[in-house]
Protein backbone atom coordinates (compact mmCIF):
# COMPACT_ATOMS: atom_id res chain seq x y z
CA UNK A 1 0.00 0.00 0.00
CA UNK A 2 2.84 2.32 0.92
CA UNK A 3 4.51 1.94 -2.47
CA UNK A 4 1.50 3.40 -4.25
CA UNK A 5 1.87 6.48 -2.09
CA UNK A 6 5.58 6.73 -2.83
CA UNK A 7 4.99 6.25 -6.55
CA UNK A 8 2.40 9.03 -6.58
CA UNK A 9 4.77 11.36 -4.74
CA UNK A 10 7.54 10.63 -7.22
CA UNK A 11 5.22 11.33 -10.12
CA UNK A 12 4.33 14.79 -8.88
CA UNK A 13 7.89 15.68 -7.89
CA UNK A 14 9.31 18.29 -10.25
CA UNK A 15 12.94 19.37 -10.57
CA UNK A 16 13.62 22.45 -8.51
CA UNK A 17 14.28 25.59 -10.46
CA UNK A 18 13.53 29.24 -9.96
CA UNK A 19 12.31 30.01 -13.47
CA UNK A 20 8.88 31.60 -13.34
CA UNK A 21 6.55 30.46 -16.16
CA UNK A 22 6.09 34.14 -16.95
CA UNK A 23 9.81 34.46 -17.71
CA UNK A 24 9.75 31.69 -20.27
CA UNK A 25 10.14 32.52 -23.95
CA UNK A 26 7.38 31.53 -26.38
CA UNK A 27 9.94 29.90 -28.72
CA UNK A 28 10.79 26.49 -27.18
CA UNK A 29 14.16 26.25 -28.94
CA UNK A 30 15.27 29.61 -27.54
CA UNK A 31 13.86 28.75 -24.13
CA UNK A 32 15.83 25.50 -24.08
CA UNK A 33 19.01 27.39 -24.92
CA UNK A 34 18.18 29.92 -22.22
CA UNK A 35 17.80 27.20 -19.60
CA UNK A 36 21.05 25.53 -20.68
CA UNK A 37 22.94 28.82 -20.49
CA UNK A 38 21.38 29.69 -17.14
CA UNK A 39 22.59 26.39 -15.75
CA UNK A 40 26.15 27.37 -16.74
CA UNK A 41 26.16 30.74 -15.03
CA UNK A 42 26.86 31.16 -11.37
CA UNK A 43 24.56 33.29 -9.27
CA UNK A 44 27.05 35.77 -7.86
CA UNK A 45 24.83 36.54 -4.89
CA UNK A 46 24.28 32.96 -3.69
CA UNK A 47 27.53 31.70 -5.07
CA UNK A 48 26.94 27.98 -5.09
CA UNK A 49 23.83 28.07 -7.24
CA UNK A 50 23.38 28.64 -10.92
CA UNK A 51 21.11 31.47 -11.98
CA UNK A 52 18.67 28.80 -13.11
CA UNK A 53 18.31 27.60 -9.50
CA UNK A 54 18.75 30.80 -7.55
CA UNK A 55 15.82 32.79 -6.18
CA UNK A 56 17.94 35.92 -5.92
CA UNK A 57 16.72 39.10 -7.56
CA UNK A 58 19.88 39.45 -9.62
CA UNK A 59 19.54 35.86 -10.85
CA UNK A 60 16.10 36.68 -12.18
CA UNK A 61 17.39 39.81 -13.90
CA UNK A 62 20.15 37.80 -15.54
CA UNK A 63 17.72 35.08 -16.64
CA UNK A 64 15.60 37.75 -18.32
CA UNK A 65 18.72 39.33 -19.80
CA UNK A 66 19.82 36.03 -21.33
CA UNK A 67 16.40 35.59 -22.89
CA UNK A 68 16.40 39.06 -24.38
CA UNK A 69 19.91 38.56 -25.81
CA UNK A 70 18.86 35.22 -27.35
CA UNK A 71 15.72 36.81 -28.81
CA UNK A 72 17.94 39.52 -30.30
CA UNK A 73 19.88 36.80 -32.10
CA UNK A 74 23.03 36.26 -30.02
CA UNK A 75 24.77 32.90 -30.19
CA UNK A 76 25.30 30.93 -26.96
CA UNK A 77 28.93 32.05 -26.81
CA UNK A 78 27.96 35.68 -27.37
CA UNK A 79 25.53 35.51 -24.45
CA UNK A 80 28.19 34.02 -22.16
CA UNK A 81 30.70 36.64 -23.32
CA UNK A 82 28.17 39.39 -22.59
CA UNK A 83 27.81 38.24 -18.98
CA UNK A 84 31.52 37.55 -18.37
CA UNK A 85 32.42 40.99 -19.78
CA UNK A 86 30.45 42.44 -16.88
CA UNK A 87 30.95 39.94 -14.07
CA UNK A 88 34.25 38.26 -14.91
CA UNK A 89 35.17 34.62 -15.50
CA UNK A 90 34.07 33.73 -11.97
CA UNK A 91 30.48 33.74 -13.19
CA UNK A 92 31.12 30.70 -15.41
CA UNK A 93 30.42 27.45 -13.60
CA UNK A 94 32.76 25.76 -16.07
CA UNK A 95 35.83 27.99 -15.87
CA UNK A 96 37.75 28.52 -19.10
CA UNK A 97 41.09 26.77 -19.40
CA UNK A 98 43.62 29.57 -18.98
CA UNK A 99 47.05 29.69 -17.40
CA UNK A 100 45.48 30.62 -14.10
CA UNK A 101 42.93 27.82 -14.08
CA UNK A 102 45.30 25.21 -15.51
CA UNK A 103 46.05 23.97 -11.98
CA UNK A 104 42.33 23.53 -11.34
CA UNK A 105 41.87 21.40 -14.43
CA UNK A 106 45.13 19.44 -14.48
CA UNK A 107 45.46 19.05 -10.71
CA UNK A 108 43.11 16.09 -10.23
CA UNK A 109 44.62 14.23 -13.19
CA UNK A 110 48.08 14.89 -11.83
CA UNK A 111 47.17 13.56 -8.41
CA UNK A 112 45.60 10.45 -9.90
CA UNK A 113 48.78 9.87 -11.90
CA UNK A 114 50.98 10.35 -8.84
CA UNK A 115 48.78 7.97 -6.91
CA UNK A 116 49.04 5.38 -9.67
CA UNK A 117 52.83 5.70 -9.70
CA UNK A 118 52.86 5.30 -5.93
CA UNK A 119 50.78 2.13 -6.11
CA UNK A 120 52.97 0.61 -8.82
CA UNK A 121 56.12 1.33 -6.84
CA UNK A 122 54.60 -0.12 -3.68
CA UNK A 123 53.72 -3.40 -5.34
CA UNK A 124 57.08 -3.56 -7.09
CA UNK A 125 58.83 -3.24 -3.74
CA UNK A 126 56.61 -5.83 -2.10
CA UNK A 127 57.42 -8.32 -4.78
CA UNK A 128 61.19 -7.86 -4.37
CA UNK A 129 60.86 -8.13 -0.56
CA UNK A 130 58.79 -11.28 -0.75
CA UNK A 131 61.28 -12.96 -3.05
CA UNK A 132 64.15 -12.67 -0.55
CA UNK B 1 70.26 10.96 -3.44
CA UNK B 2 68.73 7.73 -4.60
CA UNK B 3 65.58 7.53 -6.68
CA UNK B 4 63.74 6.09 -3.71
CA UNK B 5 64.58 9.02 -1.46
CA UNK B 6 63.39 11.47 -4.06
CA UNK B 7 60.07 9.71 -4.33
CA UNK B 8 59.55 9.96 -0.60
CA UNK B 9 60.00 13.71 -0.90
CA UNK B 10 57.30 13.99 -3.54
CA UNK B 11 54.26 13.93 -1.20
CA UNK B 12 55.87 16.60 0.94
CA UNK B 13 56.46 18.78 -2.09
CA UNK B 14 52.90 18.28 -3.25
CA UNK B 15 51.67 19.17 0.21
CA UNK B 16 53.79 22.30 0.25
CA UNK B 17 52.48 23.46 -3.12
CA UNK B 18 48.90 22.73 -2.13
CA UNK B 19 49.46 24.47 1.19
CA UNK B 20 50.67 27.57 -0.61
CA UNK B 21 47.61 27.64 -2.85
CA UNK B 22 45.28 27.18 0.10
CA UNK B 23 47.06 29.79 2.17
CA UNK B 24 46.56 32.37 -0.56
CA UNK B 25 43.14 31.23 -1.73
CA UNK B 26 41.42 30.70 1.60
CA UNK B 27 42.61 34.09 2.78
CA UNK B 28 40.63 35.74 0.00
CA UNK B 29 37.07 36.82 0.57
CA UNK B 30 34.81 35.24 -2.09
CA UNK B 31 32.35 38.06 -1.52
CA UNK B 32 34.86 40.58 -2.85
CA UNK B 33 34.99 39.63 -6.50
CA UNK B 34 37.46 41.52 -8.67
CA UNK B 35 35.53 43.69 -11.07
CA UNK B 36 35.66 42.71 -14.71
CA UNK B 37 35.65 46.42 -15.56
CA UNK B 38 38.97 47.34 -13.99
CA UNK B 39 41.19 49.03 -16.55
CA UNK B 40 38.29 49.41 -18.96
CA UNK B 41 36.21 52.49 -19.77
CA UNK B 42 33.05 52.94 -17.72
CA UNK B 43 29.95 51.50 -19.42
CA UNK B 44 27.93 53.67 -21.78
CA UNK B 45 24.79 54.81 -20.01
CA UNK B 46 22.45 57.80 -19.68
CA UNK B 47 20.18 57.79 -16.67
CA UNK B 48 17.23 60.05 -15.83
CA UNK B 49 16.94 61.80 -12.51
CA UNK B 50 14.97 60.32 -9.64
CA UNK B 51 11.97 62.45 -10.66
CA UNK B 52 12.32 61.40 -14.28
CA UNK B 53 14.19 64.27 -15.91
CA UNK B 54 16.37 62.84 -18.69
CA UNK B 55 20.19 62.76 -18.64
CA UNK B 56 20.74 63.42 -14.95
CA UNK B 57 23.86 61.25 -14.98
CA UNK B 58 25.63 59.75 -17.95
CA UNK B 59 29.02 58.42 -19.00
CA UNK B 60 30.30 61.83 -20.13
CA UNK B 61 30.00 63.15 -16.55
CA UNK B 62 32.77 60.79 -15.49
CA UNK B 63 35.45 62.48 -17.56
CA UNK B 64 37.55 65.33 -16.27
CA UNK B 65 38.19 64.42 -12.66
CA UNK B 66 38.69 61.41 -10.44
CA UNK B 67 35.31 60.44 -9.03
CA UNK B 68 33.39 57.75 -7.20
CA UNK B 69 30.26 56.04 -8.46
CA UNK B 70 28.13 54.67 -5.65
CA UNK B 71 25.28 52.22 -6.27
CA UNK B 72 22.64 52.55 -3.56
CA UNK B 73 18.97 52.07 -2.75
CA UNK B 74 16.61 53.27 -0.04
CA UNK B 75 15.72 49.65 0.80
CA UNK B 76 19.35 48.71 1.40
CA UNK B 77 20.25 48.90 5.15
CA UNK B 78 24.05 48.97 4.64
CA UNK B 79 23.51 52.08 2.48
CA UNK B 80 22.11 53.78 5.58
CA UNK B 81 25.23 52.77 7.48
CA UNK B 82 27.44 54.11 4.70
CA UNK B 83 25.70 57.49 4.36
CA UNK B 84 27.79 59.41 6.94
CA UNK B 85 31.00 58.13 5.34
CA UNK B 86 29.89 59.28 1.89
CA UNK B 87 29.02 62.72 3.24
CA UNK B 88 32.47 62.90 4.76
CA UNK B 89 34.12 61.90 1.47
CA UNK B 90 32.05 64.44 -0.47
CA UNK B 91 32.99 67.19 1.97
CA UNK B 92 36.64 66.23 1.52
CA UNK B 93 36.25 67.29 -2.11
CA UNK B 94 35.82 63.96 -3.90
CA UNK B 95 32.85 64.03 -6.29
CA UNK B 96 30.48 61.12 -5.77
CA UNK B 97 27.93 60.14 -8.39
CA UNK B 98 25.00 58.00 -7.39
CA UNK B 99 23.20 55.23 -9.22
CA UNK B 100 19.88 54.75 -7.47
CA UNK B 101 19.04 51.09 -7.96
CA UNK B 102 15.46 49.81 -8.35
CA UNK B 103 13.92 52.45 -6.14
CA UNK B 104 10.66 54.40 -6.11
CA UNK B 105 11.14 58.16 -6.42
CA UNK B 106 9.43 58.91 -3.07
CA UNK B 107 11.55 56.35 -1.25
CA UNK B 108 14.79 57.60 -2.79
CA UNK B 109 13.96 61.22 -1.97
CA UNK B 110 12.96 60.22 1.54
CA UNK B 111 16.29 58.48 2.01
CA UNK B 112 18.24 61.55 0.87
CA UNK B 113 16.18 63.86 3.05
CA UNK B 114 16.76 61.65 6.06
CA UNK B 115 20.39 60.64 5.67
CA UNK B 116 21.80 63.47 3.60
CA UNK B 117 22.73 63.81 -0.05
CA UNK B 118 26.46 63.44 -0.80
CA UNK B 119 25.95 63.09 -4.55
CA UNK B 120 27.06 65.46 -7.27
CA UNK B 121 24.45 63.88 -9.54
CA UNK B 122 22.15 60.89 -9.26
CA UNK B 123 20.86 58.62 -11.99
CA UNK B 124 17.78 56.50 -11.35
CA UNK B 125 18.32 52.92 -12.56
CA UNK B 126 14.72 51.77 -12.20
CA UNK B 127 15.05 48.35 -13.78
CA UNK B 128 18.63 47.65 -12.78
CA UNK B 129 19.95 47.28 -16.32
CA UNK B 130 22.70 49.88 -15.94
CA UNK B 131 23.83 48.24 -12.71
CA UNK B 132 24.24 44.96 -14.61
CA UNK B 133 26.43 46.79 -17.14
CA UNK B 134 28.62 47.83 -14.22
CA UNK B 135 28.72 44.22 -12.95
CA UNK B 136 26.99 45.15 -9.69
CA UNK B 137 25.88 42.31 -7.43
CA UNK B 138 25.96 43.63 -3.87
CA UNK B 139 24.75 46.89 -2.43
CA UNK B 140 26.24 49.28 -1.79
CA UNK B 141 29.04 49.14 -4.34
CA UNK B 142 31.45 51.95 -5.08
CA UNK B 143 33.59 52.34 -8.18
CA UNK B 144 36.63 54.56 -8.52
CA UNK B 145 36.77 56.18 -11.97
CA UNK B 146 39.77 58.16 -13.16
CA UNK B 147 39.92 61.40 -15.15
CA UNK B 148 39.66 59.62 -18.47
CA UNK B 149 36.56 57.74 -17.41
CA UNK B 150 38.36 54.43 -16.86
CA UNK B 151 37.23 52.23 -13.99
CA UNK B 152 40.17 51.68 -11.67
CA UNK B 153 38.72 49.93 -8.63
CA UNK B 154 35.55 48.53 -7.15
CA UNK B 155 34.64 48.33 -3.47
CA UNK B 156 31.82 46.09 -2.34
CA UNK B 157 29.76 46.78 0.76
CA UNK B 158 30.04 49.65 3.22
CA UNK B 159 33.09 51.90 2.97
CA UNK B 160 34.53 51.99 6.46
CA UNK B 161 36.93 54.59 7.78
CA UNK B 162 39.68 52.03 7.40
CA UNK B 163 38.74 51.29 3.76
CA UNK B 164 38.85 55.00 3.08
CA UNK B 165 42.18 55.66 4.74
CA UNK B 166 44.05 52.58 3.60
CA UNK B 167 42.56 51.82 0.21
CA UNK B 168 40.42 54.46 -1.44
CA UNK B 169 42.01 57.74 -0.44
CA UNK B 170 45.55 56.67 -1.46
CA UNK B 171 44.19 55.40 -4.77
CA UNK B 172 42.34 58.66 -5.45
CA UNK B 173 45.42 60.70 -4.63
CA UNK B 174 47.53 58.54 -6.93
CA UNK B 175 45.01 58.86 -9.76
CA UNK B 176 44.87 62.62 -9.32
CA UNK B 177 48.60 62.72 -9.82
CA UNK B 178 48.40 60.91 -13.16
Amino acid sequence: MKWIFVALLLLIAVPAHAVDPREMLPDPVLEKRARALSAELRCVVCQNQSIDDSEADLAKDLRLLIRSRLTAGDTDQEVLDYVTARYGDFVLLRPPVTGATAVLWIGPILFAALGAVGIVLYYRRRRTDVST
Amino acid sequence: MTMRRLIYLLPILVLAVLGAYFAVGLGRDPQQLPSALIGKPAPQFALPSIEGQPLAFSTADLKGEVSLVNVWASWCPPCVAEAPMLLKIARAGVPIFGINYKDKPEDAKGFLARYGNPFKAIGADRDGKVAIDWGVYGYPETFVVDRKGIVRDRHISVITERDWQTKLLPLIQRLRGE
